[in-house]
């Protein structure tokens, strides 16, 4: 089980609707099981239906998360107009298999947010609970 | 010798390591899905096997990320 604070959500929300018709992207990173930071990253593919992060970007990311303090526990990508399960790509592109993959779905009028522990072409979901 | 590995410091029981051997005690499995920065400078993946690093080095790897909500 996940912890997101109410407020990263909400943001998580808000990032994937601001970038249709693109898929949003980003890192999660808290402690002790609490998702307690959002950081966005830029959709290098700049697509609809496909992400990916410039390596880049990454690096600064996690290094700020180090200075921060914070652990990087998740990753986090919207599926504008399908369902919030990892897609066949999403599971084959799953490498990093010690954090959570977050699918943020803006298919229906009410956003759905869920995470999954991808691993052995395996896509596993894991109960998110939204605290204040 | 001391090296910083993504940002913590581990003693290694050996001298000067490559890339790729670096990667390998860090349990990658696939060395060519991940980008490695050698005090923060890219290396290219066909130069793992020729990059060194020394003592005090930072050697920092993270994998590819991507994906997306294909239409299946």
């Amino acid at each position: 089980m996940i912890k997101i604070k109410k407020i990263i959500a909400d943001r998580l929300i808000e990032h994937s609707r601001m970038d249709i018709p693109v898929e949003a992207c980003g890192y999660l990173a808290g402690r002790n099981g609490i998702i307690t930071r959002q950081y966005k990253l830029a959709n290098a593919d700049k697509s609809a239906v496909h992400y990916s992060f410039d390596p880049e970007e990454q690096f600064e990311v996690i290094r700020r998360s180090r200075q921060e303090g914070l652990e990087i526990m998740a990753c986090y990508h919207s599926h504008p107009v399908t369902p919030a399960r990892p897609s066949r790509e999403d599971i084959r592109l799953a490498y990093d298999t010690d954090i959570l993959y977050v699918i943020i779905s803006l298919a229906d009028p009410v956003p759905d947010i869920k995470a999954f522990r991808i691993a052995d072409d395996k896509a596993l979901e894991e109960e998110i609970t939204i605290i204040a | 010798m001391r090296l910083i590995i993504n940002g913590k410091e581990q003693v290694i029981d050996s001298g000067n390591m490559t890339i790729q051997e670096i990667l390998k005690i860090c349990d990658v499995k696939s060395p060519d899905l991940v980008s490695v920065q050698l005090n923060r400078k890219f290396i290219k993946r066909e130069d793992y096997t020729t990059t060194v690093a020394g003592e005090n080095d930072e050697i920092d790897f993270l994998y590819f990320m991507g994906g997306g909500g294909l239409i299946e």
